[in-house]
């Protein structure tokens, strides 16, 4: 068994998931399958291999760079207008600070 | 008008010789969309006021004696997972029910400017999550060859609409396989670009290093007509490439005399027999048009699921991380604290295949799993990449099937993800190397399933994929 249920709860309050008891038991055997499954990759010698984390093709040097000048923004309208839940301006949320 | 068989070179034609007005064209075709939506549920969202509004623009073009563009007039499906001002995008997700974004992907823009009209938004599995378009919080897709059997994923929409003629071309995007896996159910034609040839600005982002936007089309004339008008830098998109763009489509000239193309055996061992012959058949017909066909080796190709499951899921887990409750629409009403307001959303709001995707991407990236898995799948994209590199130096591309079977049943895999991921063995590792990669359709099964050939070409070789993909459709349709 390469994941108890443990560690699938651990992982869950990492990822902000709240899960139920049968989500917890269905999501340990499958990711124990697919981590099985992943265990392939061992077989596979990496020594020296560096290892990719973009598609790399011939380019310009600068060609990631745009032109620094301004723009105009989303402004603040628009930026809360699929807010659950907003206010004066800004994205309300649960008290986090006790007063 | 008959929107199931017209092709953008008709539509252009018929605007030029005032045969029918793009306004008429857009509104046939939201009216027959919408006729033959419930069949399918291919659509998620019609957009008739953004569709009457380009095509208006398209038509005072006309009258103004203006080119009206590339596209013009052209009914376009719009996966919805990709960003419209204005137009509901849930990206199949109950989270993302009711949310309306503020701006348009650079896709999206770049179409319109050519005249484009999109009727509507793409069913889709969740966050593109999927293969079967079965993970879509607004119901599944059905294939229009087959009502009980899937349309393929996670552009199953897309392919579904293009295939039963209510858009004339759609946009789809491909992480692993995407675009290419629902065309081939479907029959249609798929393109996945090269790496950073589209802009993804506007595309909901799943796994960064993966992502692709592409055109689903009933041609291949069509689908490089699509990407020549989207495709190029895009400031907006750091990953953009700047490399030019070649009028794709006035290079089909049907010579394919002496290329050399490569057929993988590792992509041949788990073909089902009806789908192989097929395969078997349109190498025949490369060959008649003066191919070369040699066998070739991608001796890493078993190593592609795994190496992908680990780095996908570790990019997924990053970007889904913004779902919170914060800022998109869905809020748990059980958000007494910060933390529980986080917790419920996601555990409310995702469906099982994105909890799952969550989990394997945050269990892979955390403390103590980090080298073991995903810098070692990074390690193993590096060999993966290097095989097709080491195959481009012998030939000029590479034909291989799409899937390993054609259309599935409704409800046939879903209850076993491993069985959905090894599905995907044939068209991951070309998101995986970055190079372009198309589904072409090459015929159907005794049952009526279409199947799609594969063709990958070096990276930006878009221009020699779709000319062989072009001369290939001609032979087919030639024979009958």
């Amino acid at each position: 068994m390469r994941i108890t249920e443990d560690e699938v709860r651990y992982v869950a309050e990492l990822a902000n998931l709240a899960l139920t008891d049968g989500e917890v038991q269905k999501f340990r055997a499958d990711l124990d399958q697919i981590l099985t499954h992943v265990d392939q990759l061992n077989q596979l010698d990496t020594e020296g291999v560096e290892p990719m984390a973009q598609v790399l093709y011939d380019a310009e040097e600068t060609a990631t760079l745009r032109p620094d000048r301004e723009r105009p923004t989303l402004g603040n309208e628009a930026a809360l207008a699929n807010a659950p839940l907003k206010g004066a301006g800004y994205f309300k949320v649960p008290e986090v600070i006790k007063k | 008008m008959n929107i199931p068989s017209l092709t953008v070179a008709e539509i252009q034609q018929g605007l030029q010789a005032r045969s029918f007005s793009a306004a008429e064209l857009a509104a046939e075709a939201l009216r027959f969309a919408e006729a033959e939506n419930p069949k399918t549920n291919a659509y998620l969202t019609f957009c008739p006021e953004r569709a009457l509004a380009a095509a208006a623009r398209v038509d005072q073009a006309l009258a103004r004696g203006e080119n009206p563009g590339l596209l013009a007039g052209v009914p376009v499906a719009v996966k919805d997972v990709i960003v419209t001002h204005g137009v509901r995008t849930t990206c199949g997700s109950r989270l993302l029910e009711n949310y309306v974004p503020p701006y348009d992907a650079t896709a999206v823009v770049r179409l319109e400017r050519a005249g484009a009209v999109i009727i509507g938004k793409a069913n889709c599995d969740e966050f593109a999550m999927g293969s079967s378009n079965e993970n879509s919080a607004f119901g599944p897709v059905r294939n229009p060859h087959a009502l009980d059997r899937v349309p393929g994923g996670s552009s199953g929409g897309s392919a579904a609409a293009v295939a039963q003629g209510t858009a004339v071309v759609a946009l789809g995007s491909d992480t692993g396989g995407s675009i290419r896996q629902p065309a081939s159910f479907c029959g249609v034609v798929g393109v996945t670009p090269t790496y950073g040839r589209v802009s993804r600005y506007g595309l909901t982002a799943f796994a960064s290093s993966l992502d692709h936007i592409g055109p689903l089309a009933r041609s291949v004339r069509d689908a490089a007509l699509v990407l020549e008008a989207m495709a190029g830098r895009d400031e907006m998109d750091s990953t953009s490439a700047d490399a030019p763009v070649p009028q794709y489509a006035a290079g089909l000239d049907g010579n394919v005399k002496g290329l050399k193309l490569g057929l993988p055996r590792e992509y041949l061992k788990d073909v089902t027999s009806e789908s192989g012959a097929l395969i078997q058949r349109a190498i025949d017909t490369l060959k008649k048009l003066g191919c070369e066909v040699r066998e070739i080796s991608l001796p890493n190709t078993e190593y592609a699921i795994a190496c992908y499951y680990v780095i996908a899921t570790a990019e997924a887990s990053s970007n889904l991380a913004r779902y919170d409750g914060v800022r998109y629409t869905f809020r748990s009403r059980s958000s007494e604290s910060l933390r529980d307001m986080y917790r419920h959303t996601r555990g409310e709001g995702f469906g099982a295949e994105c909890k799952r995707r969550i989990m394997l991407g945050t269990y892979v990236l955390s403390s103590g799993y980090y080298e073991a898995y995903y810098r070692k799948a990074q390690k193993a994209r590096s060999i993966i990449t290097r095989d097709f590199s080491d195959a481009f130096t012998q030939v000029d591309a590479i034909v291989a099937p799409v899937s390993p079977f054609p259309a599935f049943k409704l409800g046939e895999k879903i209850d076993d993800p491993m069985a959905m991921y090894l599905s995907d063995i044939y068209t991951i590792t070309g998101d995986l190397a970055g190079v372009p990669c198309m589904s072409v359709p090459c015929g159907r099964t005794a049952d009526g399933l279409p199947v799609g050939m594969q063709i990958l070409t070096r990276h930006f070789d878009e221009g020699r994929m779709f000319r062989l993909a072009d001369a290939f459709e001609r032979a087919g349709a030639a024979a009958g």
